[in-house]
């Protein structure tokens, strides 16, 4: 029999010079398996005189014990260098971008509507939509605009024929709503307007949002305060300054049209402000009785403000567009700026 | 309109400083458009002689002048052709700085020395255009500075008139509303009867008394029209922009400016028999002052003779019966015309005249006979002449009449959402011209004759407000109670459906409504499109019946500026023309070309294809539900006749998909292949209620079937035949391969099946399972010949 303590040294010599799984398990057949030497060794007690075979065995038991702790440690050293093989194998550079489709973006007339109607959606704005290929009537007669009004003129009318047209505002969306619905109304009415005009600052087609509100008791001051307000969370701005400017509507009087503090230079006067320091952006009034009295609806139990504002001017301010004609041209690299 | 501060100081001067002015009348709805100097900034220009003028030797074109400039005598070399000799002309000296910043040095022209430069009105900023040199009168004092000599320290004033504000049309209009503002005293110019040296009357007979209520005029005998328009008046109308045309037609735009009153002066000589205002027949013609021969329509009032027609009233006068170089004798025309007579008629001759526009919005009626004594006033100082008696043609009943307006005090306050108290309210009104009678609740309001524009109660309150001011209003907020509103949960956003497409990597994209012929046709060739009557250019002419066009467009605009992979979407109406109804239906559309993502490292590129594009409909139309959806192989003028398909649901067609076809894509000039589809926003946003049905607690069973078929028999009719044989434990069929090629023979396709079995009430059986399979194999054998693949 040989010297146990050879065995095992050679045992643990063998466990050391494994370099993988593979080769270890190798080792643990070689010692323990059936076959294996420190079963030989524990196989030959039984030659031992009886009172020998105890000790010798806890002997051997011990030298097992000793192989298997070894054996047991160099398997997760090796599997955890295994594992740290296999991770290090699968390293990605996270940096890479990440795939499949990105998203694309909503138009910033749609993103600028969308903002709108939020903001009037908690005052209880309702969105009304209506037809764009309009009849003179709804256009401008109960606007009352009829058909020699000087205010025409300033419309540049899109026709088809005498008494069709395309809308040239969204307030016609205003009258449907009124002659469809009874008082208190408060809606907006965004969409496309049409006007026969094209230039650096003009496209043929262009989007308004109007909006409505009719009640017992609406006032100028209202009117006053809710554009306010609107303007100044629509900028994020707190300290943005409005005022308000005696105008003319057929539609509305008293009219006003509303100027904002510019702001490109925060009032200072630039370009953009014609170096007044305020810009035009809305315009507003409470409702003619002429309005109403086409729409059936009782001028003197009722009053009523209206008030349309430009949905690409809101924009071109919001974002700092600088030119009107990129709205329409559709250019991806445009598009892509107000995803 | 343009006025200048100059003019408007002689009539009222608050004591203010420009910005502040300008701020004022602009918050009172006086819009000032812009500020500009009269002239441009110079220095050193002085008034000088030429005394003598000789050819230069060298050049054809110049001139070598002595000039006298009060202390020295020039030579200063010059190109102008109307240098002559005696001529009064403005002379920038050495040292002198013209506008631009461009100073004046002793040069050489030509080898012949210069010391200074003749001036024309543009080189010193008071035109954008001259023809020659500035022509200064005889008496102007030679070595004054011209600055000072035409009192060029000025401003223009530009203001924005609303269309309701005709009584400001004028220095006297704007002068009263700024003595309002100011609360300043008005200095009006002094009118009186200029006396009468002649008994000669004009007969003047006015039928259309409606439309030309008042009509006045008179003689003026022996003008000398060759006099020369005094500098003073030639500067006013210049810094208005009116430019002068001989003293006559000076004199009565001077005085529409002045006072508002626009007037016409015919030459009497030319006139037979008498004037008569009348309505046009259809058809008169006339020939206008610019030129223009025009056709009268009915409802136009005309000017006219025992001959003919003179002037379209309150319009533009003829070209015949107006003042020339020969004319000796003029009639002098000031009339009220009412607004209504007026107000489009121009618009309807393609025409806008200073006189129109401001008729239309309304001139006071009681404005005619004193423009009348005070344009007759500076004629005679100008040009001479004798005046006759004044004829006044007035029908006192057809003058406008200012019914007086209820105004009550708790209507201007409820309406303005202040306090406003009675003495408030009478002071601004009275400060505005208007007579006050005290009623119950509030007063009677009378409004001068030049407010055309005072009409109902909500026009004083607004009066009330523009001259207390709109900003010292205090704002609020309305006080809103929330209401909960209805909420249809089967109403889908078309907010949604934009979302999905964004997220699937669309650009929203706006396209005009209004399209190319072309290109309309080239999409839906058998579509008449609605025409616009009066297109802002023929390629923007016809309304679209499909948002393709535009779409397409934009995918071209983007493919020519190297983005080969475009995905667009756009929402918005069409408009079709059936039968007698304009139908303006709401369309989601989308078209994808180029790469199914975008270029990346990891994947290898694929070009996007008919099922890419059937996948982003799928994807849209699912919020609404996809039960009822289906899609069919049809032809479309537009698609390739092999990749299109109308889309149907419950039946009802509600759009198409397809490949563009090759001739489209030729026609539209547009290279690489482009998917394209168009739905019915209606079936997108039509949605239901989820139900629940329960779930099985049973596993499922899945078998896989491969059939071979016809390769044209659609898979969609395989589908639908299995779903009509199929029992309650059929859950679902996915359709995992599609094949032809090798091993499978010519003119058929494998189709890979897998059928999803599950019970309700137990496991089922293999029993239950084939007899469901069996099933399946022999409705798909009977319809089509379907085989089971071995
Ligand atoms: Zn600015």
């Amino acid at each position: 029999m040989a010297d146990l303590q050879d065995v095992l040294k050679q045992a643990q010599q063998s466990v050391a010079d494994s370099t993988d799984l593979q080769s270890l398990d190798e080792v643990r057949v070689q010692y323990l398996g059936k076959k294996g030497e420190f079963t030989a060794q524990l196989k030959e007690l039984g030659k031992l005189p009886g009172n020998e075979r105890k000790a010798a065995g806890q002997v051997i038991n011990d030298a097992k014990r000793a192989f298997q702790q070894t054996l047991e440690e160099k398997k997760q050293q090796l599997e955890a260098e295994k594992l740290n093989a296999q991770l290090s194998s699968e390293t990605v550079d996270v940096t890479l971008p990440g795939r499949g489709q990105q998203a694309g973006g909503l138009h910033p007339v749609t993103r600028t509507m969308k903002r709108i109607k939020e903001l009037f959606s908690d005052l209880g704005f309702d969105v009304a939509e209506g037809p764009e290929i309009e009849d003179d009537f709804h256009n401008f007669e109960a606007l009352n605009i009829p058909s020699h009004h000087p205010a025409r003129a300033m419309h540049d009318t899109f026709y088809f024929d005498a008494n069709t047209l395309l809308r040239t505002h969204t307030s016609p969306v205003q009258v449907r709503a009124m002659e469809k619905t009874e008082p208190p109304l408060r809606l907006i009415a965004p969409g496309r307007v049409y006007r026969c005009d094209s230039d650096l600052t003009h496209t043929p087609m262009f989007h308004q949002v109007e909006g409505l509100m009719v009640d017992k008791n609406v006032s100028f001051a209202d009117l006053m305060g809710t554009l306010d307000r609107f303007l100044r969370l629509f900028f994020e701005n707190e300290k943005l300054q409005t005022r308000f400017r005696p105008s003319y509507f057929p539609f509305t009087e008293p009219s006003s049209e509303v100027d904002i503090q510019c702001v490109m230079c925060e009032g200072e006067g630039c370009r953009v402000c014609s170096h007044t320091g305020w810009l035009e952006v809305l315009g507003c009034g409470m409702v003619h009785p002429e309005v109403f009295k086409h729409a059936g609806i009782d001028n003197e139990k009722f009053t009523g403000y209206a008030f349309g504002m430009g949905v690409e001017r809101l924009a071109m301010l919001r974002y700092g567009v600088n030119d009107l004609r990129l709205f329409f041209e559709n250019d991806i690299k445009f598009l892509k700026q107000f995803k | 309109m343009k006025i200048s501060q100059n003019w408007l100081h002689e009539w009222v001067n608050p004591q203010t400083d420009l910005d502040e002015f300008c701020s004022t009348i602009t918050m009172a709805g006086l819009e000032v458009d812009s500020i500009e100097p009269a002239a441009g900034e110079f220095t050193k220009i002085v008034v000088a002689r030429v005394v003598s003028v000789e050819k230069h030797p060298d050049a054809d074109k110049l001139n070598i002048c002595k000039v006298n400039v009060g202390s020295d005598e020039l030579q200063i070399v010059c190109g102008a052709s109307n240098v002559r000799e005696g001529l009064v002309v403005a002379c920038a000296t050495i040292g002198a700085v013209l506008p631009g910043d461009f100073k004046i040095k002793k040069s050489k022209l030509r080898g012949v020395e210069s010391f200074g430069m003749l001036c024309s009105e543009k080189e010193m900023g008071l035109a954008d255009q001259a023809d020659g040199l500035m022509e200064l009168p005889d008496d102007a004092p030679i070595g004054t500075d011209v600055r000072e000599y035409l009192k060029l320290n000025d401003t223009i004033i530009e203001v924005d008139l609303t269309p309701n504000r005709a009584d400001c049309l004028s220095v006297a209009g704007v002068a009263r509303e700024v003595a309002t503002l100011y609360q300043s005293k008005i200095n009006e110019v002094k009118i009186s009867e200029v006396p009468v040296g002649i008994d000669d009357t004009f007969a003047v007979t006015v039928s259309a008394t409606q439309a030309c209520p008042r009509y006045t005029g008179r003689i003026i005998r022996g003008v000398d029209t060759q006099a020369i328009t005094p500098l003073w008046m030639v500067e006013k109308l210049r810094r208005a922009g009116i430019r002068s045309l001989g003293p006559c037609v000076d004199v009565t735009n001077f005085v529409m400016l002045e006072l508002g009153q626009p007037m016409h002066a015919f030459d009497l000589d030319v006139l037979k028999g008498g004037i008569q205002v009348r309505m046009a027949t259809t058809g008169e013609k006339i020939t206008l002052l610019d030129g223009k021969e025009i056709a009268t329509t009915e409802n136009t009032l005309l000017i006219a003779d025992d001959n003919q027609p003179l002037a379209l009233a309150g319009i533009m006068g003829g070209e015949n019966s107006g003042v020339s170089d020969k004319t000796q004798n003029l009639f002098l025309e000031s009339a009220h015309f009412n607004p209504l007579s007026i107000a489009g008629k121009a618009r309807e001759y393609g025409m806008h005249t200073d006189s129109s526009h401001r008729f239309e919005r309304g001139v006071d009626p009681e404005l005619p006979i004193k423009a009348l004594e005070r344009a007759s006033q500076l004629l005679i100082d100008i040009c001479g002449g004798q005046a006759g008696p004044v004829v006044d043609q007035t029908s006192n009943a057809d003058l406008p009449v200012r019914e007086p307006v209820q105004l009550r005090l708790e209507r201007v306050n409820r309406m303005l959402g202040i306090e406003f108290k009675a003495p408030e309210v009478e002071s601004i009104l009275t400060r505005l011209g208007m007579q006050l009678k005290k009623t119950n609740d509030g007063w009677l309001v009378n409004a001068p004759s030049f407010r055309f524009d005072i009409a109902i109660e909500a026009d004083l309150i607004e009066e009330i407000i523009r001259i207390h001011g709109y900003n010292n209003i205090p704002r609020k907020l309305p006080v809103y109670q929330p209401v909960m509103k209805p909420l249809v949960e089967a109403e889908i956003g078309l907010q949604r459906i934009k979302d999905i497409l964004v997220e699937r990597g669309y650009y929203e994209a706006i396209s005009y409504s209004f399209v190319d012929p072309k290109w309309q046709a080239a999409i839906d060739p058998d579509l008449a499109p609605v025409k616009l009557a009066n297109p802002i250019s023929s390629d923007l002419s016809v309304m679209r019946t499909s948002i393709w066009p535009g779409l397409l467009k934009a995918v071209q605009h983007n493919l020519n500026r190297q983005q080969s992979r475009v995905r667009l979407f756009e929402t918005g109406l069409t408009f079709v023309q059936q039968g007698d109804e304009l139908v303006q239906k709401a369309r989601v559309s989308g078209a994808i070309t180029g790469a199914l993502v975008a270029e990346q490292w990891s994947a290898d590129e694929q070009k996007v294809d008919f099922f890419d594009a059937k996948s982003d409909i799928e994807a849209i139309l699912s919020p609404a539900g996809l039960k009822d959806v289906y899609f069919e192989k049809a032809q479309h003028p537009a698609l390739h006749p092999g990749q299109s398909a109308q889309i149907f649901k419950k039946n009802k067609a509600i759009g198409w998909i397809g490949a563009l076809h090759p001739n489209t894509q030729k026609k539209l000039d547009i290279d690489p292949p482009v998917y394209v589809f168009e739905i019915d926003q209606e079936a997108l946003l039509e949605g239901a209620v989820p139900g629940f049905s329960s779930l099985s607690k049973f596993p499922e069973v899945r078998r896989d079937l491969a059939v071979l078929v016809k390769q044209e028999i659609a898979v969609e009719e395989l589908v639908k035949s299995i779903k009509s044989v199929t029992s309650e434990i059929f859950q679902e069929i996915l359709l995992f391969d599609v094949y032809t090629g090798t091993g499978i023979e010519d003119g058929l396709k494998s189709v890979a099946l897998g059928l999803i079995l599950q019970g309700f009430s137990s496991t089922l059986t293999e029993e239950d399972v084939e007899k469901e399979i069996n099933k399946i194999i022999t409705v798909l054998n009977d319809r089509y010949g379907a085989t089971l693949r071995e």
